[in-house]
């Protein structure tokens, strides 16, 4: 096969080309699979980041089984301060706070010879607020997003409704609006029951869930279902990277769990069992 | 022409109809919308002008750095007077009427903002 100058230099080029592009083209292809490494030891439920403000819950199951009416008293409060529609149905349900059997919110936990009636514990669940919010992650419009206090907000004004978070969410904390929450039903009651002027309503076609009560922290308050249940020891809240903060004190006490923590999404939400 | 009996007076009622809105406004001035102010406050939180013209520009300041920066939730006007800044809690203290307020100059520009799809708007027993 005979091979002139001309041709020589052509291969030589492309070669010299390949060269110097793959390194780059493999480069951008391992950064993801290292991204994809890197989480995976680090998933186990440990807090991820332990610089700044990360607010978090501690649920005391105990003290709801003693008490099992303070579960309805949350869901309660938070719901009318909140303007939560109820729509009477629960294919359609708006959900910030409800209590559930344990079988439930922990579904992933062994089950197997529990002490009598922990099943039947109503047993708290809401937003974790986790530290790597998957439905952060699928929010394609940044409608909902994690803020410096670890708070994950929404801002409803650029929900689109496409639901993506409500799929990427594990633990179902986020409600879809199928119906305008501001309607009535048939018999011509409204779905929110008393308005709570101070706060907004929702629109037809928008995801909303827990806030944290990130209006009353503003003003210096606690959150609705924490200040429902105070003085019974069922929830506290409070700063997880202040390790002089009373939820801090509680955590180093009391043996506690998360939800789901395999799945690596760093939930704030601790529960005593 | 053909049609000429036809044609003419046709043109002339098509004429008339397309014209309509001229004439039949013709001598009156149209008038501009008079939102109704609040008595009780002589100043707003930014000049009126500004207000005028950029009052959604400011709302949505408020809101993104509120939600999303952490900023602060009250203000303070030129003269020192402190406000909260929010539209269901800061606005419409003062602008507490929707409809002598926000509407009369949305209806005139013909404008349907979606702010009242969620927030609630001052309701008179709460006053």
């Amino acid at each position: 096969m005979k091979k002139d100058r001309r041709d020589f230099l052509k291969i030589a080029g492309l070669a010299a080309v390949a060269g110097i592009g793959a390194p780059s083209a493999f480069g951008s292809l391992l950064r993801g699979s290292d991204e994809a490494l890197a989480a995976a030891p680090a998933a186990g439920g440990e807090e991820a980041a332990k610089s700044g403000k990360r607010l978090g819950m501690v649920i005391n199951v105990r003290a709801f089984a003693a008490q099992p009416e303070l579960a309805e008293k949350c869901t309660e409060v938070c719901h009318s301060i909140h303007n939560v529609p109820d729509f009477g149905n629960p294919k359609d349900e708006i959900k910030w706070i409800w209590k559930d059997k344990y079988n439930n919110v922990f579904a992933d936990s062994s089950h197997y010879k529990r002490p009598g009636g922990l099943a039947e514990v109503p047993v708290l669940a809401l937003c974790n607020h986790c530290d790597k919010p998957p439905c952060v992650r699928a929010c394609p419009t940044k409608a909902t997003f994690k803020k410096s206090d670890g708070v994950v907000a929404m801002d409803y004004h650029r929900c689109i409704g496409c639901r993506f978070c409500m799929a990427a969410c594990p633990y179902g904390a986020r409600s879809f609006n199928w119906r305008d929450p501001r309607g009535k039903d048939e018999n011509g009651n409204p779905f929110i029951k008393t308005l709570n002027p101070k706060f907004p309503a929702r629109m037809r076609g928008v995801v909303e869930k827990c806030n944290f009560c990130t209006e009353r922290l503003a003003v210096g308050q606690i959150p609705a279902c924490v200040e429902a249940v105070a003085g019974t020891g069922a929830m506290f809240f409070g700063d997880l990277n202040d390790p002089n903060s009373e939820i801090s004190q509680i955590l180093s006490l009391y043996y506690t769990v998360q939800r789901k923590p395999s799945l690596g999404t760093y939930p704030s939400l601790f529960y005593i069992i | 022409m053909y049609g000429t009996g036809r044609i003419i007076p046709a043109l002339a009622i098509f004429l008339g109809f397309m014209t309509f809105a001229v004439w039949y406004n013709a001598g009156q001035a149209q008038q501009p919308p008079k939102p109704e102010k609040p008595k009780d406050y002589k100043e707003c939180v930014a000049p009126t002008e500004y207000m005028r013209t950029s009052h959604m520009v400011l709302l949505n300041e408020w809101r993104d750095d509120i939600l999303r920066n952490g900023g602060p939730r009250t203000g303070v006007t030129a003269n020192g007077t402190s406000y909260t800044r929010s539209l269901q809690n800061g606005c419409m203290n003062c602008h507490n009427d929707k409809k002598k307020f926000c509407d009369t100059c949305h209806t005139y520009a013909a404008v349907k903002p979606y702010c009242w799809d969620c927030h609630l708007e001052p309701m008179k027993e709460a006053m």
